[in-house]
């Protein structure tokens, strides 16, 4: 049995997520409260609108818990997700979890026609990334690796124990970039048996 | 068809963001600013919500170009607007000015008695109403990348919501049982194409996302439509004509995703003020309907 992932279903397309990871040999749990978060060994904070999640973090009490979450467990945020994800976010700002160090520029490509499909370079395999009102990232911090780019700007990132996408890896066919988030998280399951142990 | 084509996904992708989520009606740039602030994962821009189309009656329009304008400058969130069914000048309008989805609404009076938009056509995705299968089905050959469910709309009653979301599940799951060669003539009878209705067959769901409308007044009747079946909800007059919307607005939107967990709906039931006052549809004509226009 594969780790157990959790996608943040508060709002958004968490139902696609819950897809990618079954077929990356995920078990996937829904989590939209604490008591399911503490069940899960990482997280996926999917699309969707950051403004809406936002109030429900903190309406439901979930804004902390995440937080701290984040200081042992891997979390993967796409778009929306990216944004919560994020140290600093512009246009407009608003507060985020702060847990990877960059700055997110919110709708950063435009409005709805200006969403667009490119191929993408993900570590020599050419990869489709889906824009949907996407975010830019404008800055990265210096531990945080830039994995995959569009033009000049990054679109994949990794910092510690967390990984952002700008784009929807859940739209495309294929799954590897939930792979490679199912990876880091059973990577981080050893690293904590080992401190453990 | 175009179903696959880079364009279709970015259109069926954005519904997809706004999937779990409360698509609010508001009228200038304030209410956008209080549906935002509520939780809205989308504001829909008009001049006037239904329950006032219905009372003042006349020809209802698309909106004036400088409200949608103003509540676009207002909020982060995606904003739609309404066009008359078959109005594709409208439509371009909307489309130059840049809304991120329009919605082919049967709440305003309709352009052509006979034809729909070629939505194909446009670069912005569409939303259509739909009662039945059929409809839906119709709607989305023409383009449509999101259906909602009519409802009757300015009523605040949710009893037409209820029916049509039943109707297109029931309707879904029983071509999930058909032969193939009974598919055929089930395409007849729903005057679907047999491509869509062979792939609904297949999927048991529709090939875009399916939301509710029509009818939304508490937080009880988002999360009836969601346990129903619809992935997200629109609220039209329901928030911003009763007594607290700001209230009303927070509590439908936690709702809409808490809509398994009866602990949470007594959370959000609480405390709200007046809901709009509500319509009995059964004592109206069918002139008055809304949910009847649309072929």
């Amino acid at each position: 049995m594969g780790p157990v992932i959790g996608v943040l279903a508060l709002q958004g397309d968490f139902s696609a997520h819950r897809n990618a990871l079954k077929q990356s040999g995920a078990q996937v749990l829904e989590v939209r409260s604490v008591a399911q978060l503490d069940q899960v060994d990482g997280l996926i904070i999917p699309g969707g609108e950051s403004t809406t999640m936002l109030r429900l973090l903190r309406l439901e009490n979930l804004f902390e818990p995440i937080r701290n979450f984040g200081q042992h467990k891997p979390i993967f945020g796409t778009c929306a997700g990216a944004i919560l994800l994020a140290s600093e976010v512009l246009h407009p700002t608003q507060p985020s979890l702060g847990l990877l160090d960059m700055t997110v520029e919110r709708n950063g490509y435009g409005r709805q026609v200006d969403s667009h499909i490119a191929d993408i370079d993900i570590d020599g395999q050419v990869a489709e990334a889906v824009f949907i009102r996407a975010p830019i990232i404008r800055r990265t911090g210096p531990a945080v690796s830039v994995l995959a780019s569009s033009g000049e700007i990054p679109v994949l990132v990794q910092g510690g124990l967390h990984l952002a996408s700008t784009f929807h890896p859940e739209l495309s066919h294929g799954s590897s970039v939930h792979q490679f988030f199912v990876r880091m998280v059973e990577k981080a399951m050893q690293e904590r048996r080992s401190c453990l142990s | 068809m175009t179903f696959g084509s880079d364009q279709f996904r970015l259109k069926t992708g954005l519904a997809e963001m706004l999937k779990g989520g409360v698509i609010m009606d508001v009228i200038n740039a304030e209410q956008a600013v209080i549906a935002e602030r509520a939780g809205a994962c989308a504001v829909m821009a008009l001049e006037r919500v239904p329950s006032d189309i219905r009372k003042e009656g006349g020809v209802a329009r698309m909106s004036q170009i400088r409200i949608i304008r103003d509540i676009m400058a207002s909020v982060s969130i995606p904003v739609m607007a309404k066009v008359r069914i078959g109005h594709f000048t409208e439509a371009r309008i909307l489309e130059a000015l840049g809304v991120d989805y329009i919605d082919e609404s049967e709440v305003l009076t309709p352009a052509d008695e006979e034809h729909h938009v070629d939505k194909h056509d446009f670069k912005i995705p569409f939303v259509c109403g739909a009662r039945n299968l059929g409809e839906a089905l119709r709607r989305i050959a023409e383009g449509a990348a999101m259906i909602r469910t009519k409802g009757e709309a300015g009523s605040g009653n949710i009893v037409e919501a209820v029916r049509h979301i039943r109707t297109i599940v029931k309707e879904m799951k029983q071509l999930t049982v058909l032969s193939k060669e009974e598919l055929f003539r089930e395409a007849k009878n729903l005057q679907a194409p047999l491509e869509l209705v062979q792939y609904v067959a297949e999927a048991g769901k529709l090939p875009v996302p399916n939301f509710s409308a029509g009818g939304i007044a508490t937080p009880a009747d988002a999360a009836l439509v969601m346990q129903l079946g619809a992935e997200a909800v629109f609220v039209g007059s329901g928030i911003f004509k009763s007594s607290d919307p700001e209230a009303r607005a927070k509590a439908i939107v936690k709702a809409t995703t808490y809509y398994q967990d009866p602990e949470k709906l007594l959370e959000a039931s609480e405390e709200l003020g007046e809901a709009m006052p509500g319509l009995d549809i059964s004592k109206m004509q069918e002139s008055e309907l809304m949910q009847v226009r649309g072929w």
